[in-house]
């Protein structure tokens, strides 16, 4: 699939965004936040500033943005819909949960508890835009169980990653987060480890022969047009294997090595941390967004085939 | 909630009016319904009603408002202020440009008429051009059939006075067994994809021979991926296969064939070979019950068909006897050609025993009862249900003549020439030799500011026919009708231009061509073809004085012309698709039709037929203007298409003839007839009786009729010819008899290949090649989406054929480490290309092939620069040699039919190398055309269609 | 809406025989010009004329070459939208533009109400849906939903653009809902098919598959001899008829 730049921002913006989002209102409720409006303030702008400029940016690709309106009736069947919608209630909880610690510096009861409910919200819509690739049968890369996982924890660990430099940068640091953080990065790890091997070794479930219904001997002659037309760009993007293993690697080493290196030199050089707390975040952010790149340009739609991809 | 809430206009007005034509997206001349909305074409789609396509449209039919539209179209007169080729043009007006060609054209005239060469391309006007060209007097003159297909045209008119073309088509509805001869498209695709369309879903075998498995070929029950050049050989086998089994239907054989004609065996003499006579020049058959020598066809004559007789000392032989000698020959064995044909032996044996068995086993009967010319009543219609088509594959070979008369001779022998199930002709087609009529042009016949007393092509049927001087030079500027071709019934457009600029025979002044592209796709050599339209001799004049070209789009051609007349499209202007030209009769009876302008032209432009009306008043063509020396047609072409009369009763259209228009065929002129055209949706078809529909040639009944409509002479049987005299008198020629015979030089050349008798000899390339330098032979394919260079400047049809790729076999693309995409060096003696390949499986494996005329030259057509038909498309015509290597003497040949001059662009054999594309540009390339004012800037978005704030 | 109507009244919908396609794009572009002034008028080129020319087509010819015995035989394979009864085009659609009529079950876009999230094209296992980038909105084959039903031309050419150009007969147009409809006969005698069926679209138009092909259907391989001892040409006499 096409990788589009303004989908990538999106879903790893957003993602870290509401992740930040979740952490904020669990974390808070369980009482283990600084109760600072500063802090607040801070983590707030920057968690839904991801979050809007990201689904902002989600619009930049829209045919017709000023419609986007539309996007939110029909959560009964679409994902999209309902990631819409989510993505909207999220804002309620969130925006109230702010403004209490903001502008009233109460962070506890009620408070907390509309934290608690923009944190299930941020899970609920990361959880939609999860759906969105999960429902869409024609993309094996995408319809497996390692996605919607997958997005829940990038969101979770982009997140954690962003509180931990919060936290030093206010002086607040917990080590335990940072621990916390560099499990959930081993966990991303495995993650994606496990993601990519299902990748390399899944058996297509459509073949040419399912598609044309010639039988197994079945190869394309020639494409309809001689020319490029609209499905072969989006849908017939191809990234070279070892241009791909090199980026796999990449993500790898910026989304879970350098961060967790960062984060455990941070807790026990502390002087440090906050420095290495931004920098661990700032190798996420482009750890996660190697990692977006290659999950849509790995991805392989079956209408490739009628294009003569053999494999998809 | 259900969809209701969505609005769909479910049934939206379509059209402000509609109005029908022909279509002439290609020369099928499909009938069309065009929409007109808003003032623009808004839709195109085919009459249900018209005998052509019943409502069907290609590809490129259903593209006809992009051609419509097309930012290439030109849009007004042009004078050339530039050096040739350089595209740098002034727009003058129309006058100026009719007082230029006028200036030039009478100065040649008075001079000496045949320094113009008039030619023109795939237009359906050559009735009228024709004329023009006769009033003017010149022996130069023809339309592009020498190097399209005349192969196909002569090879059937002297077998069975008609033709493969669209002047015979298989009984697609009672054929059971349908063979395919080279064919990708053809003229009559439309007809030709439901006729196989029919068989298939009847349940009827097709059978499809030809080295690449697309388009036709793809559906085909088997596909034969014969090596190129080799059909004869195929065929002959097969007839080697029936004739030894005994499965040829005699007695058919007998009655309307020249089979049982006695064949004199004199060798040596000026006799030899020819029909044995009486008296009255009829010949004579042996009749077995009498054993004595009787005429021909007489009513109650039983000819043998074997044996050696003696009548008056003079050994003769039937014709049938003759032919079993020679092709039961092992050389016609199917283990001899199976190699060579790449076809296997055990399948052609199969082939034969199937056609044997449709023939004579699977008959088919039509209660129809009929009466040949000697009155018998025949009281049903039997055919033998075997059909053949064939096309450019077979003709476009320098063996193309003999091998598509070897196609006819196979039909013949099983009985299936205009019987039921067979290949039925279409009428006004058959005509015997009686009416066709031989060449003219000769020097006696060419006189300053005089017309010519005949039309220039015609039928040769002895050397004395040919057009020589004294000396035996061509008189010709296309050699056409000389020793070099003598059988060119539609003359050599491809030599023109290299025989203008080397001034052989002679030079002209004047090259005056409409409607081809002939410094491109339709040059063989097209590098040197564009040399040769700019090369200049000692006093920098170029070596081809004054290009006087009519084209309606910016096409490679119009570059190299002094002065260009731009045309209408094909929905601005009346043309005439005539009984006198290339006709669209069905089966079951004769057809014409017209085009009548449904939109108005928004251009500077005229259309060409109006020009030539013009010029010719201009020029003072006694036809073409009134006593008192006015233009005789002032309504221009509709005025000339109902008012002129080429014999009296005889006009360019067959309906609606007479005052009352009730006439059809001959007939008083109708002042109304456009408008009847018009109302009966643009053309006229006449169903013939039942009675008439088979067996015409010898069906007393249809040569009646036939004669009534004038399409022929006399109502008398028309014979198929399996042994052709005509071809022996040149062979006798050749020998060194008679009165015409051919330069010492030339003789071995006509005794070869003047066989009465179909026979395969290796196409010249093959011969030429015998040390395989070259091991690939290379042919291209028309597309089905695609009409020549034409098609290119289409919006949409580009999309479909935006490049070609060299399609290659995979043991060659083994061989040579070749995949998809790769770069190839192709080289042949004339030179070398490079392009990209696309490796296939449906390719014969010493072949290798690509779309045809998708490839352009930079700059034309009003495309971008940059586009892909000139930065990763070709051509093989560069490849292509138009002349043959040097005889002994030095004396080059044309690169054709030895008979016909069919141009042989399907000998081309080549060598393929892989290679590296620096850039990733094709080769050759060339410097981009310059482009002249006034061509419309091409949308960078298209949007056709678009609603418009007030149709909204 | 875009959840898709339960059942449909009637399951218009193509069958296409792969047997006697001869992919000469007639189809493809007549559907092009017919609709670039219909329902989804413009169907958009852009740089018609220049390098590298694209626009909006709803139907493909695709072409392949399947492996048959020695040989190998070419397929054309048109493509178009096959209206699915599961279309999963409609479901994931956020805003309600893709929808599947319940009278006929065919499958549109109200371009109106498309916001050109591209969603859908994703969805679609067939790659019948086509993004208008001038436009801005997805457009796709509409079985000629202001062909079939308009009464503004006359009866007998109320069939989709498609089915009426085509000059092989390849394409047929009906009630696929109706077993006693032409086009459910036809797949039923000729065995037709789905699509990728793994993909649970259930698509209502059908592909005829390509015939077996029949070298020789019956009769002999090889000819015999006529006149072994009858010297040359010594069944001539005996078959003339008199
Ligand atoms: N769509 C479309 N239709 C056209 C045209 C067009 O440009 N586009 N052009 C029109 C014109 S001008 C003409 S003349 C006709 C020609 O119509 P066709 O005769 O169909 O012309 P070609 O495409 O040259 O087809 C030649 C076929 O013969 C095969 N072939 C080549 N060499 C041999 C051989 O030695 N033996 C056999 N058996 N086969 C061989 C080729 O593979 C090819 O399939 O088409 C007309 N119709
Ligand atoms: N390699 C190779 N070369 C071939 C062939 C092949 O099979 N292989 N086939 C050969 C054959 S059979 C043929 S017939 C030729 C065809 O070749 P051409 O006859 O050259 O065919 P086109 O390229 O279509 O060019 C016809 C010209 O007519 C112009 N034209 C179109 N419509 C009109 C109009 O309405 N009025 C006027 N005045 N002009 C118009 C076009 O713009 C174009 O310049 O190609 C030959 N060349
Ligand atoms: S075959 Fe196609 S292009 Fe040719 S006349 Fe018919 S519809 Fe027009
Ligand atoms: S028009 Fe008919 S034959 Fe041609 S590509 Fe379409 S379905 Fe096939
Ligand atoms: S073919 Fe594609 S666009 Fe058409 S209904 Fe099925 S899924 Fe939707
Ligand atoms: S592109 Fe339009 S029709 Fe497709 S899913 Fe998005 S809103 Fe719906
Ligand atoms: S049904 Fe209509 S819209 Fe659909 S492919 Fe056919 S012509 Fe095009
Ligand atoms: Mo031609």
């Amino acid at each position: 699939m096409h990788p589009a730049y303004s989908v990538i921002f999106f879903t790893t913006a957003s993602g870290a965004g509401y992740g930040l989002l979740a952490v904020l209102g669990v974390l808070n409720f369980a009482g283990l936040l600084p109760t600072d409006r500063w802090f607040g303030l801070t983590g707030l702008v920057i968690s839904l500033g991801l979050i809007t400029a990201g689904l902002l940016s989600s619009t930049f690709h829209l045919g017709h943005p000023e419609r986007a309106w539309r996007a939110f009736s029909q959560w009964r069947s679409s994902w999209l819909s309902r990631e819409g919608v989510a993505s909207v209630i999220t804002y309620g909880p969130a925006a109230i949960f702010g403004y209490g610690w903001v502008f009233l510096e109460q962070t506890s009861g009620l408070w907390a508890i509309m934290g608690l409910l923009a944190a299930v919200g941020a899970v609920i819509t990361v959880y939609c835009t999860s759906m969105i690739y999960v429902s869409l049968r024609t993309i094996a890369a995408w319809h497996n169980k390692w996605v919607t996982p997958g997005y829940l924890l990038m969101a979770l660990v982009t997140g954690l990653v962003l509180m931990d430099a919060l936290l030093r940068v206010f002086g607040a640091a917990t080590d335990w987060l940072s621990w916390v953080t560099i499990i959930s990065l081993i966990f991303v790890l495995i993650l994606k480890i496990r993601y990519w091997s299902l990748l390399d070794t899944q058996k297509p479930v459509s073949t040419l022969a399912t598609a044309t219904g010639l039988g197994e001997g079945v190869k394309m002659f020639d494409p309809p047009h001689t020319g490029t037309n609209y499905l072969r760009e989006e849908m017939g993007y191809k990234v070279a294997r070892r241009h791909a293993e090199k980026l796999r690697k990449i993500a790898y080493a910026l989304l879970v090595g350098i961060p967790s290196v960062l984060l455990l030199i941070a807790i026990f050089a502390p002087a440090t941390g906050a420095l290495l707390a931004v920098l661990a975040t700032l190798s996420a952010a482009i750890g996660v967004a190697t990692e977006r790149w290659l999950f849509f340009a790995e991805a392989k739609h079956v209408v490739s085939l009628y294009y003569g991809d053999t494999n998809t | 909630m259900t969809s209701t809430q969505h609005n769909v206009d479910t049934a939206p007005p379509v059209a402000d009016e509609t109005k029908y034509t022909t279509c002439y997206m290609c020369a099928c001349r499909c009938g069309i319904k065009v929409h007109l909305k808003d003032g623009k074409v808004r839709y195109i789609e085919g009459n249900k009603n018209h005998p052509v396509n019943k409502g069907v449209l290609c590809a490129k039919g259903s593209a006809g408002i992009m051609q419509h539209y097309s930012p290439a179209r030109l849009t007004k007169p042009l004078r050339r202020v530039g050096e040739r080729g350089s595209g740098e043009f002034r727009e003058i007006e129309w006058e100026d440009a009719l007082d230029i060609a006028t200036a030039w054209l009478a100065e040649s005239r008075a001079r000496s008429p045949r320094r113009l060469a008039f030619f023109t391309g795939r237009d359906q006007s050559q009735a009228l051009t024709s004329l023009w060209a006769q009033q003017y007097g010149t022996p130069n003159y023809a339309a592009h059939g020498g190097f399209c297909s005349v192969n196909m045209a002569a090879g059937g008119m002297y077998t069975f006075s008609s033709a493969f073309w669209e002047f015979t088509e298989p009984d697609w509805k009672h054929t059971k067994y349908f063979l395919l001869f080279g064919v990708a498209e053809d003229h009559d695709s439309n007809p030709i994809k439901a006729g196989i369309s029919s068989l298939k879903t009847r349940g009827a075998k097709f059978v499809s021979v030809n080295p690449v498995q697309t388009g036709y070929s793809a559906i085909a029950d088997e596909w034969l991926g014969i090596t190129p050049g080799t059909d004869g050989l195929f065929i002959l086998s097969l007839v080697h296969e029936l004739i030894r089994a005994g499965k040829v239907d005699i007695d058919y054989l007998a009655r309307y064939t020249n089979a049982p004609y006695l064949v004199i065996d004199a060798p040596g003499t000026e006799n030899d070979g020819l029909f044995l006579r009486d008296a009255k020049d009829q010949p004579l058959i042996w009749d077995r019950r009498k054993d004595s020598p009787a005429p021909a066809h007489g009513a109650d004559a039983a000819p043998a068909m074997k044996g050696e007789f003696e009548v008056d000392g003079v050994k003769v032989r039937p014709v049938f006897h003759l032919m079993a000698e020679k092709y039961l020959h092992d050389r016609y064995s199917p283990d001899a050609v199976a190699d060579k044909t790449g076809i296997k032996a055990a399948a052609i044996r199969r082939i034969a025993a199937d056609l044997a068995r449709v023939a004579f086993e699977e008959e088919v009967v039509i209660d129809q009862p009929w009466t040949d010319w000697t009155g018998r009543r025949h009281d049903k219609m039997i055919g033998r249900p075997v059909s053949m088509h064939a096309m450019r594959g077979i003709s476009a070979h320098s063996n193309g003549f003999q091998t598509c008369r070897a196609i006819h001779v196979l039909q013949i022998l099983l009985g299936s020439i205009d019987t039921p199930g067979g290949l039925r002709y279409k009428p006004p087609y058959p005509k015997g030799f009686d009416s066709l009529p031989r060449p003219t042009g000769r020097p006696a016949e060419v006189h300053r500011n005089t017309p010519l007393p005949g039309p220039h092509l015609g039928f040769v049927q002895e050397p004395a026919d040919l057009l020589l001087d004294e000396d035996g030079t061509p008189t010709r500027i296309d050699k056409a009708f000389s020793w070099d071709a003598p059988l060119a019934a539609h003359g050599m457009m491809h030599s023109v231009i290299s025989n203008a600029w080397a001034k052989d025979p002679y030079e002209i002044d004047v090259l005056f061509m409409y409607m081809s592209n002939m410094s491109w796709n339709s040059a063989m050599n097209t590098a040197d073809t564009m040399k040769m339209l700019t090369d200049k001799d000692g006093d920098g004049d170029y070596k081809i004085p004054n290009i006087i070209y009519s084209d309606a789009y910016y096409s490679e051609m119009v570059a190299y012309a002094d002065l260009v007349l731009p045309d209408t499209t094909y929905l601005e202007r009346y043309d005439c698709i005539s009984l006198l030209d290339r006709p669209i009769s069905e089966a079951d009876g004769p057809a014409d039709s017209i085009r009548h302008p449904v939109v108005k032209p928004d251009r500077d432009v005229m259309p060409f037929q109006d020009v030539l009306l013009e010029l010719g008043a201009r020029l003072g063509f006694s036809a073409l203007i009134t006593e008192d020396g006015k233009n005789r047609y002032p309504g221009g072409y509709a005025d000339y298409l109902a008012n002129h009369e080429r014999l009296p009763g005889i006009g360019m259209l067959a309906g609606f003839r007479g005052g009352n228009g009730k006439l059809s065929g001959t007939g008083a002129p109708n002042p109304n007839q456009i408008e009847r055209y018009i109302e009966n949706e643009c053309f006229w078809f006449e169903e013939f009786p039942d009675e008439l529909k088979y067996f015409k040639n010898v069906n007393q009944g249809y040569l009646d009729y036939a004669k009534e409509k004038a399409f022929i002479r006399e109502a008398k049987p028309i014979f198929l010819s399996l042994y052709s005299e005509q071809l022996q008198k040149f062979r006798l020629a050749g020998q060194g008899h008679g009165p015409v015979q051919p330069p010492h030089s030339k003789r071995d050349r006509i005794e070869k290949h003047f066989d009465p008798l179909p026979f395969w000899y290796p196409p010249f390339e093959d011969e030429i090649n015998v040390d395989r330098e070259y091991p690939l032979h290379a042919i291209t394919q028309r597309p089905a989406a695609m009409y020549h260079a034409w098609g290119s400047q289409n919006a949409w049809l580009r999309q479909i054929h935006g490049d070609n790729k060299l399609y290659i076999g995979r043991a060659v693309a083994k061989a040579h480490g070749l995949k998809d995409d790769d770069w190839a060096k192709l080289s042949s003696r004339n030179g070398q290309i490079k392009a990209q390949v696309k490796v296939m499986d449906g390719v014969n494996d010493k072949t290798v092939w690509t779309w045809n005329a998708i490839g352009k030259r930079r700059g034309a057509w009003n495309l971008d620069k940059d586009a892909k038909e000139a930065t990763t498309g070709f051509l093989l015509n560069h490849l292509i040699d138009d002349l043959l290597p040097a005889q002994s003497g030095g004396y080059r040949y044309s690169n054709s039919d030895p008979i016909t001059g069919q141009a042989a662009w399907y000998d081309l054999r080549v060598r393929i190398e892989k290679t590296t594309a620096d850039a990733e540009l094709s080769e050759p390339q060339f410097e981009p055309l310059g482009q002249p004012d006034g061509l419309a800037e091409p949308a960078s978005i298209l949007r056709y269609g678009k609603k418009t704030e007030a149709a909204e | 809406m875009t959840s898709l109507p339960a059942t449909t009244e009637k399951k218009l919908g193509l069958v296409i025989d792969l047997d006697i396609c001869v992919g000469c794009h007639a189809c493809a572009v007549n559907c092009k010009e017919w609709n670039t002034g219909g329902y989804h008028a413009p169907l958009t080129d852009t740089t018609p004329y220049g390098a590298q020319a694209t626009g909006v087509w709803f139907n493909r010819i695709h072409s392949f070459e399947v492996e048959d015995g020695e040989t190998s035989r070419t397929v054309y394979f048109p493509k178009s939208c096959l209206h699915c009864e599961d279309a999963p085009c409609v479901t994931v659609c956020p805003t309600g533009a893709s929808y599947k009529r319940g009278e006929d079950g065919i499958v549109l876009v109200d371009e109106s109400m498309c916001i050109g999230c591209k969603l859908c094209s994703w969805a679609c296992p067939y790659g019948a849906r086509e993004f208008d980038v001038d436009v801005g909105v997805m457009k796709k084959c509409t079985l000629c939903v202001d062909r079939i039903y308009n009464d503004n031309i006359p009866e007998r050419d109320r069939v989709p653009a498609c089915v009426a150009t085509c000059p092989a007969s390849a394409r047929h147009f009906g009630d696929l809902g109706d077993p006693n409809s032409d086009v459910s006969k036809l797949v039923a005698a000729r065995e037709g098919f789905d699509l990728m069926p793994e993909q649970d679209c259930k698509p209502v138009n059908k592909y005829l598959p390509p015939r077996a092909r029949s070298f020789s259907k019956e009769g002999q391989r090889t000819l015999d001899d006529a006149s072994p001892a009858g010297g040359f040409l010594g069944w001539v006499d005996r078959l003339l008829s008199d």
